[in-house]
């Protein structure tokens, strides 16, 4: 299991070069002069000049990312043009706030999402069933936006229930939650019911059946445990989503994270900052994914057999089972 | 049959399934009667209402769409069908336990074998935890497999080894009637023999009755003391292994038993039955056998014959019997 984890994290480091290649061949074309940002519009052409001189954006494309490619790998990530802070401080500050929401988005995404996608489908074809599919339709279809928007107006300018915007305590964490969480409720509602409905047709739930076992713990032991991996995929990839997805959310409600922090630093074609923090979000989201396929592993025997299949004990054991074992883990993935 | 030997009746059952293309007629009316450590075959094609008989027995016939709409099934004397969730979850597992066709898919992957049979013991006996697993690891035992191989997992196992696990979870708490839905199937022939062996030497071990389900007539011959034949969702044949083989009387058993291939007579080709088996949602009107029937007579067409006992012991459905 060491050894598959090393192998992935090693996996990370050409994932991340061609990251950094990409973003910083799209920042080189975006039209726009960061010096003529930083001095403004009375400039002259010389003073505009010289700074862009200073700033080494004179050189060619391939000098400058070898230069940034240099010094991170000495573990700097260059400094911001408009604050003059390195921009491992500026993302650092900021990331926190952007991962807590995420999580708490994620935390009520899957508590309400995978719930309503079991009764949805245990009850499937009723009228719980209906509601929620087209619920779970208006989630994913529905700009979270603009969802985010509605809310504004109802709960914050007409009710004046809710903060609007910021983030200085409980209250002002409700409405981005909901907002953002919409679209991954709706997700994760859609992909557990219809991995529930796949696996309760299965045989070996009406073995459990035929066992006497209780309908509940046939359904979360037996059916349930089986269903996980699709909803564990669905539930990565949408909390990689909220992190960097937070972009659009984070102007809507002025919380002072990751996302905010890019799009202010696009604004002002701060290069290092920008490729700075799209190179983070792109670790933290490697990070995510190898999370959730060494949780596939913890939930399935077979993708586990196949991760330490260098095991000399389990290859004896099996013998010419392993070939089998192979392809079935290779499915279950 | 002494009254009190009877451990299984089912009298008068019919199971539908109620579908958007219209009334899916699985099993209508039928009879049968199962004493202890009594083996019955029940044999037809697939789509005959093996399957759905034997999930109405467990109380397992998925509903919504299906339900019994008419008959008893009196297991030792009480009738199932009246039974609440809970008495019928307290008897499956401990008084009647099912096989289920395909063992590739009949256990759980996730959960390791000797969890998966310790659960059934868990559920109907007030063992501890340990105790359970000992337990499990003796049945696995009687079924052939080293009890080292307990924590292992469904996919490290082969079909025939599967299919013993199988066994060993049915087994488990000694119920007094298996199902077995067409337990060999799925497997290699050679395995087949093996695992037909095992069952029987088991339940003639532990003194269980059978319901063996199984469209193979040489299983039957092999394994039973009675037999049922289904068509259409009816029995239209039953009686004891001599009466039905020797004594075949439903022209659909002479097809059945004519359809075989012969090692005493040379012949080049199999003789198969003629034309399909009906659309259960749209059944024919008289015998439902008979557009296929080679003996059909006018009134077969209008008339649906009943039940008729051509010898002691010996039923048949058929109007040239009655």
């Amino acid at each position: 299991m060491l050894r598959y984890i090393a192998k992935r994290i090693f996996l990370m480091i050409p994932v991340l070069l061609g990251i950094s290649f990409v973003i910083f061949l799209l920042m080189y074309f975006t039209p726009g002069d960061p010096a003529q940002m930083i001095l403004g519009d009375l400039a002259t052409k010389e003073e505009v000049e010289a700074l862009r001189e200073e700033m080494g954006l004179n050189d060619s494309f391939f000098e400058r990312y070898f230069r940034y490619m240099g010094d991170l790998l000495k573990g700097d990530l260059g400094t911001s043009y408009t604050t003059k802070l390195p921009v491992w401080d500026e993302i650092s500050a900021r990331l926190p706030v952007t991962a807590k929401v995420a999580f708490f988005v994620i935390v009520f995404a899957v508590l309400i999402g995978v719930p309503i996608g079991i009764l949805s489908a245990v009850r499937q074809y009723t009228i719980i069933d209906s509601i929620t599919r087209v619920m779970a339709l208006l989630g994913i279809t529905m700009p979270s936006f603009w969802f985010a928007l509605l809310l504004v107006l109802l709960f914050s300018v007409k009710l004046g229930w809710l903060p609007a915007s910021g983030l200085y305590g409980p209250a002002y964490y409700v409405l981005p939650i909901i907002s953002i969480s919409a679209a991954s409720v709706a997700i994760i509602t859609r992909t557990a019911r219809s991995s529930m409905l796949e696996v309760i047709r299965q045989d070996y739930i009406d073995t459990a059946r035929a066992k006497g076992q209780k309908e509940r713990v046939v359904l979360f032991k037996h059916a349930l445990l089986n269903a996980l991996i699709p909803i564990l995929t669905v539930v990565g990839i949408q909390f990689a989503g909220s992190l960097g997805g937070a972009v659009v959310n984070e102007q809507v409600f002025a919380i002072p994270g990751i996302g905010k922090l890019m799009v202010d630093a696009i604004k002002a074609r701060n290069y290092p900052l920008v490729t700075g923090s799209v190179l983070v979000l792109s670790l933290l989201q490697s990070l995510v994914n190898l999370f959730i396929d060494l949780l596939y592993a913890f939930v399935d025997p077979r993708i586990r057999s196949q991760y330490s299949r260098s095991k000399k004990k389990t290859k004896a054991l099996n013998g010419a089972v392993t070939a089998g074992a192979g392809t079935a883990a290779g499915k279950g993935e | 049959m002494e009254t009190k030997n009877k451990l299984l009746e089912v009298k008068d059952l019919s199971i539908h399934y109620f579908t958007d293309e219209g009334v899916v007629r699985a099993v209508n009316n039928i009879d049968f009667e199962l004493a202890r450590g009594e083996t019955m075959g029940l044999v037809g094609e697939t789509g005959a209402g093996k399957t759905t008989t034997a999930r109405g027995i467990m109380g397992l016939v998925p509903n919504p769409p299906g339900r019994v709409v008419s008959g008893e099934i009196l297991f030792e004397g009480k009738d199932l069908l009246n039974a609440s969730k809970l008495q019928m979850r307290l008897h499956r597992g401990k008084d009647f336990s099912m096989i289920f066709q395909d063992p590739m898919t009949s256990l759980n992957p996730i959960l390791t074998v000797g969890d998966q049979i310790a659960e059934v013991i868990r559920l109907h006996e007030k063992l501890s935890h340990k105790d359970a697993n000992r337990k499990a690891a003796e049945i696995l035992e009687m079924v052939g497999i080293p009890a080292e191989r307990m924590s292992e997992y469904p996919h490290q196992f082969s079909g025939g080894m599967k299919q013993r696990v199988v066994i060993a979870i049915a087994l488990a708490c000694s119920p007094k009637l298996i199902i077995a839905d067409e337990p060999t199937t799925a497997l290699d022939v050679t395995i087949q023999a093996q695992v037909l062996e095992l069952m029987r030497d088991l339940q003639e071990k532990l003194g269980t009755a059978m319901l063996l389900i199984t469209h193979d007539l040489g299983v039957v011959a092999d394994t039973c003391n009675k037999v049922a034949i289904m068509y259409a969702g009816q029995i239209v044949e039953m009686g004891s292994l001599e009466n039905v083989y020797d004594n075949t009387k439903h022209p659909y058993t002479k097809g059945l038993f004519g359809s075989l291939p012969s090692l005493s007579i040379k012949s080049k080709r199999l003789v198969p039955i003629d034309g399909l088996m009906p659309d259960p949602v749209d059944l024919p009107s008289g015998c439902p056998f008979h557009p296929r029937c080679p003996d059909c007579m006018e009134s077969c067409k209008s008339r649906m014959p009943v039940k008729t006992e051509v010898s002691p012991g010996h039923y048949v459905r058929c109007l040239r019997c009655e």
